[in-house]
């Protein structure tokens, strides 16, 4: 099985390959400058596997939640090289890939996953392990800090950078359920590796139109009516 | 050569497929007008939201009619600038990954060139030298073009866009978004005479324009009618005759300025009855696109991409946004 990942939903961008067993990836901190650096990415984690695009079963995307035009970027470039190579695309939440880092870097197996979603929410999954896979719990969610839902267990580790942008309210609401904290790692292709062979083998590979972002941020705007309604 | 063209600059998603020998094999257009009328105005995030649910089925469609393969494609033109970033993003990340994967050459697109190339489409094209109209929602310029990507700005509008005036106008009356089009119908039931509107700008030298008194007239004019029906109508009528004047008697200018013979009107206000109807008493050739190619479309950018591609144009496996971009930056062919 070959298959490509490639993320540009927050201020990080990655690309990994998986060949048969064996894993290539690039990562790096590019706020903004994910436009310059995904497609020679791509092409690097390629050439070192020794794969051709049309080699590939299938590619991977980081559908979000995370940055909006980020997001954006990531699934047009993945619809752009599947739809160019007629290859299927596998969809993945960028809080499952840093769910699953929390179990491959630091072992964990129940994880709390918050990134940083601005205007005082954050991105919210709740992930367990099972048969080396971290599964979603519920739903993922858009919601403030505060609105969280808490589990009745304990013995969760916190990752993504919501954990740091709203310490102070999230520690004081899960701090006695948590077993550790890594707030400082960014979604990345590689972690999603793991997921899409899975998502490959489960028949999640789609048409690359059928590849689209998730915002969980869904009203953006006011219409018309609903401005003259919210008018004194 | 057969190049896949991409327009994502803002709320229409167009693509085409244009052969170079057999010229134009396929376009297909998504205008996202009724997703935006309920907000009022474009939601530039809703708009990049939809782009990217639109473009790969568009281009199932076109290849289906041009009966084509993502392999016949030779080359990808995709809109770059200006416009909005994000809409522009989406476009250009899907089609430069795209050429990259088919390993064929990608060019970053001019829309504004687009537009001004539009007329090339048509059965008897204009030839080199003209003086192009580009006025829309976004713009009105005058530009003279003496060779394909040399483009000299003889004026342009110092406030609002024609188009954009068109709907505001509009807007103010109480038409619905986008009010432009429903105010040229609205104007044809108006009487001539009844009301006198300025035409900005014209008593002085060159060929800029000012439409935002035209909008402000408008109103004074609105709010000390009777305000029945058949007032809106004269007013749609004076302000539309006056923006319509003032562009006759720009072009004019700008042609005896540039000295050309020959007219290229482009962008959403080049499809105004009124304003073509004018714009043919010039004297000289005036050239007009068909009206499904003075919007927003992917047959313009596939054109203006082709000529690009066929001078060799093949840019680096980057993803080239430009919002702002100057028209006359470009190179010439």
């Amino acid at each position: 099985m070959k298959l490509l990942a490639l993320d540009t939903s927050t201020e990080a961008c990655s690309a990994a390959v998986y060949t048969d067993g064996l894993t290539f990836s690039e990562f790096e901190l590019t706020p903004k400058a994910h436009t310059q650096l995904i497609l020679p990415m791509v092409e690097k984690v390629l050439a070192a596997a020794g794969l051709r695009l049309a080699e590939l079963d299938a590619l991977a995307v980081g559908c979000g939640p995370g940055a909006f035009t980020g997001i954006r970027i990531g699934v047009g470039v993945a619809q752009g090289l599947a739809m160019a190579a007629e290859k299927p695309v596998i969809a993945l939440s960028t809080l499952a890939a840093l769910a699953q880092q929390a179990y491959v870097q630091h072992g964990a197996t129940q994880v709390l996953v918050a990134l940083d979603a601005r205007m005082s929410e954050v991105y919210w999954g709740q992930y367990v392990l099972q048969d080396g896979l971290m599964q979603l719990q519920g739903e993922e969610r858009v919601c403030a800090p505060v609105d969280a839902p808490l589990p009745e267990t304990t013995g969760w580790f916190a990752i993504g950078h919501g954990w740091s942008a709203y310490a102070e309210v999230l520690q004081a609401r899960f701090g006695n359920k948590l077993s550790g904290i890594d707030a400082v790692s960014l979604p990345a292709a590689e972690f999603m590796l793991p997921l899409a062979v899975a998502g490959w083998q489960a028949g999640m590979a789609a048409a690359p139109e059928e590849a689209q972002p998730v915002y969980l941020r869904n009203k953006i705007a006011l219409t018309t009516q609903e401005r003259l309604v919210a008018k004194p | 050569m057969r190049v896949l063209g991409i327009e994502s600059s803002c709320d229409e998603t167009g693509v085409a497929l244009y052969d170079t020998d057999k010229g134009l094999l396929a376009h297909r257009l998504f205008s996202q007008i009724a997703m935006h009328a309920e907000y009022g105005g474009v939601v530039p995030e809703l708009a990049s939201r939809d782009h990217i649910r639109r473009v790969l089925p568009l281009l199932r469609e076109a290849l289906v009619d041009a009966d084509m393969t993502m392999a016949d494609i030779d080359g990808i033109a995709y809109t770059a600038g200006p416009g909005l970033i994000g809409a522009l993003l989406t476009g250009a990340s899907i089609a430069r990954s795209m050429a990259w994967g088919l390993n064929v050459p990608a060019v970053g697109v001019h829309h504004m060139e687009g537009h001004l190339l539009a007329p090339m489409l048509e059965e008897n094209p204009p030839e080199l030298p003209f003086v192009a109209l580009l006025v829309s929602g976004g713009h009105t310029m005058l530009v003279d073009v003496p060779r394909i990507g040399e483009y000299h700005i003889l004026g342009e509008s110092v406030d609002d866009a024609a188009g954009e005036a068109f709907d505001k106008t509009a807007k103010l009356m109480g038409l619905e978004y986008p009010g432009g089009p429903l105010l040229a119908k609205l104007a044809e039931q108006g009487r001539e005479g009844v009301y006198k509107f300025p035409r900005p700008m014209v008593d002085r030298p060159g060929c800029d324009f000012s439409f935002s008194g035209l909008k402000t007239f408008s109103l004074t004019t609105w709010q000390k009618s009777g305000q029945t029906e058949q007032d809106k109508a004269d007013i749609a009528r004076a302000f539309e005759e006056a923006v319509v004047d003032t562009l006759f008697i720009k072009c004019r200018r700008a042609l005896e300025q540039a000295g050309r013979k020959r007219l290229v009107v482009a962008g959403g206000v080049g499809a105004n009855r009124r304003l073509r109807a004018r714009l043919a008493e010039l004297p000289g050739e005036v050239y007009f696109p068909r009206l499904a190619f003075c919007t927003d479309n992917g047959a313009m950018i596939a054109y203006a991409g082709a000529l690009r591609l066929k001078a060799g144009a093949n840019e680096a496996a980057v993803i080239q946004a430009k919002p702002r971009w100057p028209l006359t930056q470009l190179a010439a062919l």
